[in-house]
């Protein structure tokens, strides 16, 4: 009995121990990661490259998911609306949540599912085969060759990502409010002309996608290069990479906009 | 033998609880091939990451020409690294670039060489080992015996020091065994640098080989010569060179004996 609840809290103790030094090794990574940054100066090359496979290859999802996002968004804004004869601030309603929540939230989940989970087994088929080794020997350093181009292409790429959902999902409300439901186009855009603030509403909005994009690149690439190097660890990486990074996005939304927004 | 390059000294490592080299002592040479040979699992590929740097040992030192290879600042062991090349097991080519790109890959990175220079050389390099018809495929489309002579190219693509093979003949025809034999020795006779050759294949490597380190149960064994060790009296050299399953040296990982486990219950040892 004894025996069971000292296993138990050693358990306990070595889990929490494991934790913590995963934590510090994320952070101390994220230093070198950072050191690594003045790499790309001299090869620019490497940062097209990822920002090609990390943002363009996550574009056509986000395009797709933007506009219904947006549809659905004037659908249900309506039918709120229309009831109170309010529905010419539809547009207000859709942009506005649009640019403040769903744009940096959605296109921020989107993107740990799509290009996140990709890094994680990018760079952890590149460890178990012997391949970030092998340019260490090679007197190359992978985490300024490797590690450091997709995290800052992730970093790039969130923001405008983020911004490209809420357009096209503006362009989406306007579909279904303008041609489906007959408002007034005029309306639409002056009303949301008016209500809209461009530091409040697109700017925090920008920080937001900011903040998602330097938290889950950080996860991904972390992930990666920290992943036992067997097929089921690179497994459970990549499983970790999408889990954590949802769960940080929608945390950090919180705190995000109870400091924006709660005055 | 002639002067030392790798000096090894106290060298103690464990991984994972289990001790891998307790107190070793090796000088490996400047010029010439030195054959570091062993069961499976003793520590072979290890102690190449040790000289390399990537591992740290418990206790003890390693000195690569002059310089304790651990204690060194980031900026010196890379600038000692490009001096040394090292075949890996499984190759370790970059995936994402073609067999001509992978071996111009430390040339690009480290020199300042026109793309004709760059050209030639990697050329010359794939030539050598005879896949210069094959520097437009990728590497997943290699096999394992092709890889492994890719890797091998981009080894030696800025003309190291030190060449360090890990199982350079495994996986390899015999006639492409007898070339890469012939390779290594030609290599290391043209070059004039060290080579260090981690093979089970006993006989191709005492052929070229100047000197033989046995490592066995994280201890050296024997070394000496070729001839030294053919002629040695030791049961352990005699079954390893033999490739005997009776004798000293163990088949199995450590356990405890097979009846006790078989009747020990449920679960793994570990718990
Ligand atoms: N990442 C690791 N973590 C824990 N133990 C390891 C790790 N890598 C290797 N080992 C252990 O270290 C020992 C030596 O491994 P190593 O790969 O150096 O053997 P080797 O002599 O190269 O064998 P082979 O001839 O089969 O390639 C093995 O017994 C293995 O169990
Ligand atoms: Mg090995």
């Amino acid at each position: 009995m004894v025996d069971i609840l000292l296993d138990r809290i050693q358990g306990l103790g070595r889990g929490t121990l494991a934790a913590v030094s995963r934590l510090g090794r994320a952070n101390v990574f994220l230093l070198e990661v950072f050191a690594g940054l003045s790499g790309m100066l001299t090869r620019p090359g490497l940062l097209i490259k990822q920002l090609f496979s990390v943002g363009v290859q996550t574009l056509i999802i986000i395009v797709v998911a933007g506009l219904f996002v947006g549809m659905v968004m004037a659908l249900q804004a309506y039918y709120a609306l229309v009831d109170f004869g309010a529905e010419d601030s539809l547009s207000v309603m859709v942009v506005l949540s649009l640019l403040r929540e769903l744009g940096p939230v959605i296109t921020a989940l989107l993107f740990a599912g799509r290009a996140g989970s990709a890094l994680t087994a990018e760079i952890g088929l590149m460890k178990a085969t012997e391949q970030l080794s092998g340019m260490e020997m090679m007197a190359v350093n992978p985490i300024e060759r490797v590690i450091a181009p997709r995290f800052l292409a992730g970093m790039i790429s969130m923001p405008l990502l983020a911004a490209i959902f809420s357009a096209v999902g503006v362009m989406g409300g306007y579909l279904v409010a303008v041609e489906l439901l007959g408002l007034d186009a005029g309306a639409f855009w002056s009303q949301a002309q008016a209500k809209v603030e461009l530091f409040e509403d697109l700017g925090n909005g920008m920080i937001k996608s900011l903040v998602f994009g330097f938290v889950v690149s950080w996860i991904a690439v972390f992930e990666g290069y920290d992943c036992i190097p067997t097929s089921e660890g690179l497994g459970q990486a990549t499983t970790r990479t999408v889990v954590y990074g949802s769960l940080a996005i929608l945390v950090l939304d919180f705190v995000l906009t109870a400091l924006m927004f709660g005055k | 033998m002639s002067e030392t390059l790798i000096k090894i000294r106290g060298l103690k490592f464990s991984r994972g609880g289990r001790v891998i080299f307790d107190n070793v002592d090796m000088d490996i040479p400047r010029t010439g091939i030195t054959a570091i040979m062993g069961p499976s699992g003793t520590g072979k590929t290890t102690l190449l990451k040790l000289i390399g740097g990537q591992l740290r040992p418990d206790a003890g030192t390693i000195e690569v020409d002059g310089q304790n290879i651990h204690q060194l600042k980031t900026k010196d062991l890379y600038a000692l690294r490009k001096r040394m090349g090292m075949l890996f097991q499984s190759g370790a080519l970059l995936t994402d670039l073609s067999v001509f790109e992978n071996v111009a890959y430390p040339i690009r990175e480290h020199t300042k060489l026109n793309e004709r220079m760059v050209r030639q050389l990697v050329l010359l390099k794939l030539n050598a080992v005879g896949l210069r018809g094959a520097m437009d495929l990728s590497p997943a489309e290699l096999s394992g015996g092709m890889a492994r002579r890719v890797a091998m190219a981009r080894a030696i693509a800025l003309d190291p020091m030190m060449i360090m093979y890990d199982e350079p003949f495994t996986g390899q025809d015999p006639i492409s065994m007898g070339v890469l034999v012939k390779l290594i020795k030609s290599l290391n006779d043209a070059l004039n640098v060290c080579s260090i050759v981690v093979s089970h294949d006993v006989y191709e490597t005492m052929s070229i080989a100047n000197y033989v380190y046995i490592i066995s149960a994280g201890t050296v064994v024997e070394h000496g010569s070729p001839d030294e060790i053919r002629n040695s009296h030791s049961e352990w050299t005699r079954q390893f060179m033999e490739g005997l399953a009776d004798g000293p040296v163990p088949f199995h990982f450590d356990a405890p004996p097979l009846l006790d486990d078989l009747f020990a219950g449920s679960g793994t040892r570990r718990g």
